[in-house]
């Protein structure tokens, strides 16, 4: 019997490729602004940190634990990121968040790898552990313009944490 | 939908599975088209029988009304039916008195309960609680919540790399200054079953109170506080086929009638002028405001049904279906289940981790089989970090499942392995 077609959409080859060989997973040297984010359900976490440049994010890396989902999303962020100016960065935030609620590929430049996630958002209960990524990219590059920074670790789940 | 019983739950029910299966229609569910249900996050909350989903119906169609204040027909059945449910779980856990059941919400509300109530009184700065590193978070958090406010000191007895405690430290936390010892009876998240009455004795020995979580024993484990010697026992009522929202707290009488009240109002009062009230008795005391009736009485029900199959049988029940279990994922690919290897040493929990596969990931695949399991942390946040693992897959099995249910999550999982590539 062949695996029921839905689950193909949320876990496309691209996706699989990024959670097995991850791009710019680790740390870099002397990061300009960072943020750590988790998913208290499941408990994914990630570190996202962020060398800008002239506005322009020259270094980006982010570490963390979780499910395929959530690391295979930080990934593709990172991939996304880089070189991009900051403005730049956070329309591909906003476009991201924009497609878990629409679950429509949003046609932006860079988004071609991104766009396979698109089917996490068939599936309510992942699309934290999708977007973990980019709302910890977000924090962190809301320290680097002089926000409130990264004191408060950022979470996918705004209720209470899950029980059991 | 037509419920098939509508009377009083009497008698024996044998333990054939297609009959007790029949007491459960969301067991023939589908969770797609051609996808039946297979329920296995019984740890996490149990289904209802028809008897327990007709009691609720039953009381809301006929006989609704706030209790202990009405002097009407219909107040004074909805107050007999409450108390009767109260006497019900009494029994079961043979409780030598019925006042010493408190209706709560839920276990979590009970050992809160016993922080406010009796904590607050009678603990003081340099006092010791000791408590496990199995914990559910539930009986954690209350009494962090009581050091920082009382300046107690918290002592955990570790966990060994198979998830039963070190009963060696235990003795060297447990001394003079231990004035709790609060503690599960079964591990939620790995199903080790805790052994009581050791504690129990090095907790006596040094004139230490004893509370239990009961979340996951009283469902499953025939529990006897008398024998035990236990001071308080708390559990819930939808682990154990009841409805959501229902739990209990026993008490010792002479510990309930020491302990203040944890909300003020309404059902818990002796008298009350502007200036000050004095408490109704226990249980009433810890009852304030209108409780869940409907619930209670659904809860006294569910106790009925599991005493017309009988805690004994069920037990045996959930041995054997464990010890297949165990036998039966031992043969999947990349598979490690953590805890003790027999299921006589474990509850019907089996926590597992699949190589190269994050639980959640496992749980999503399993979920398009129809299979329920639950991935995460299990709020035990403590043993995942003994075991060093962020999260587990874990099925848990009542007196309703199969051993084609357990193949069917084996199937999945050999699924599971093919979709992502893994366990070659």
């Amino acid at each position: 019997m062949a695996e029921p077609s839905l689950l193909d959409d949320l876990y496309r080859d691209i996706l699989l490729d990024h959670y097995r060989a991850p791009r710019n997973r680790g740390e870099i040297v002397a990061p300009t602004c960072s943020a750590d984010g988790a998913n208290p359900l499941c408990g994914d976490t990630v570190r996202v940190e962020v060398k800008v440049e002239g506005g322009r994010i020259a270094e980006i890396s982010f570490s963390g634990s979780g499910c395929s989902i959530s690391q295979a999303s930080a990934s593709m962020m990172t991939v996304f990121a880089k070189g991009r100016t900051v403005a730049g960065a956070l329309t591909g935030v906003e476009a991201f968040q924009q497609m878990m609620v629409t679950a429509e590929a949003p046609g932006l430049d860079g988004f071609d790898d991104i766009e396979a996630l698109v089917g996490v958002a068939k599936f309510p209960a992942r699309v934290k552990c999708a977007s973990l990524a980019w709302k910890t990219l977000q924090q962190a590059l809301a320290e680097a313009r002089g926000g409130s920074g990264a004191d408060a670790p950022v979470t996918t789940d705004e209720r209470t944490p899950a029980r059991g | 939908m037509t419920l098939v019983s509508d009377g009083p739950l009497t008698g024996h029910i044998p333990f054939d599975l297609a009959r007790i299966r029949r007491d459960f229609p969301i067991l023939k569910r589908e969770v797609a088209p051609g996808v039946p249900l297979v329920y296995l996050d019984n740890a996490a909350t149990s289904q209802r029988p028809v008897q327990v989903i007709a009691a609720i119906t039953r009381y809301y169609r006929d006989h609704n009304a706030n209790i202990h204040r009405g002097v009407h027909t219909l107040s004074v059945e909805s107050t007999d039916m409450y108390e009767e449910a109260r006497n019900k779980i009494a029994r079961f856990i043979n409780a030598p008195d019925a006042r010493e059941i408190v209706f709560t919400r839920n276990t979590t509300e009970s050992i809160n309960l016993v922080a406010h109530g009796w904590g607050r009184k009678f603990l003081k700065a340099g006092d010791e609680v000791v408590l496990t590193e199995i914990e559910h978070h539930s009986n954690i958090v209350p009494w962090q919540m009581l050091r920082d406010e009382r300046g107690i000191v918290l002592r955990f007895i570790p966990m060994l790399p198979d998830g039963t405690l070190d009963l060696d430290e235990a003795r060297r936390l447990i001394g003079p200054k231990t004035k709790l010892v609060s503690f599960t009876a079964m591990s939620n998240a790995l199903g080790s079953i805790v052994p009581v009455p050791e504690l129990v004795a090095m907790a006596k020995a040094e004139g230490a109170t004893v509370l239990v979580d009961g979340a996951q024993s009283v469902p499953h484990l025939p529990v006897d506080v008398q024998a035990l010697g236990i001071d308080f026992l708390a559990f819930s009522g939808h682990k154990m086929l009841g409805p959501n929202g229902i739990g209990i707290l026993w008490g010792r009488l002479d510990l309930l009638d020491a302990m203040d009240p944890f909300l003020g109002g309404g059902d818990m009062i002796l008298t009350v002028t502007l200036e000050r009230s004095t408490w109704a008795d226990v249980p009433a005391k810890f009852e304030a405001g209108t409780p869940d009736i409907s619930g209670a009485i659904g809860f006294g029900v569910a106790v009925d049904y599991l005493n017309a199959v009988g805690m004994p049988a069920i037990r045996k029940h959930e041995i054997e279906i464990t010890a297949y279990a165990l036998r039966r994922l031992a043969d999947v690919p990349g598979l490690s289940i953590f805890g003790r290897p027999n299921a006589e040493e474990r509850g019907g929990v089996i926590s597992f981790e699949m190589e190269g596969i994050h639980p959640h990931d496992v749980g999503q695949v399993l979920d398009t089989h129809g299979v329920a399991i639950r991935t995460g942390h299990h709020c035990a946040q403590p043993v995942m970090a003994a075991l060093n693992v962020p999260a587990t897959a874990r099925a848990s099995f009542y007196l309703y499942n199969t051993n084609e249910e357990v193949d069917a999550l084996a199937d999945a999982l050999e699924r599971t392995n093919a979709f992502f590539g893994t366990g070659r």
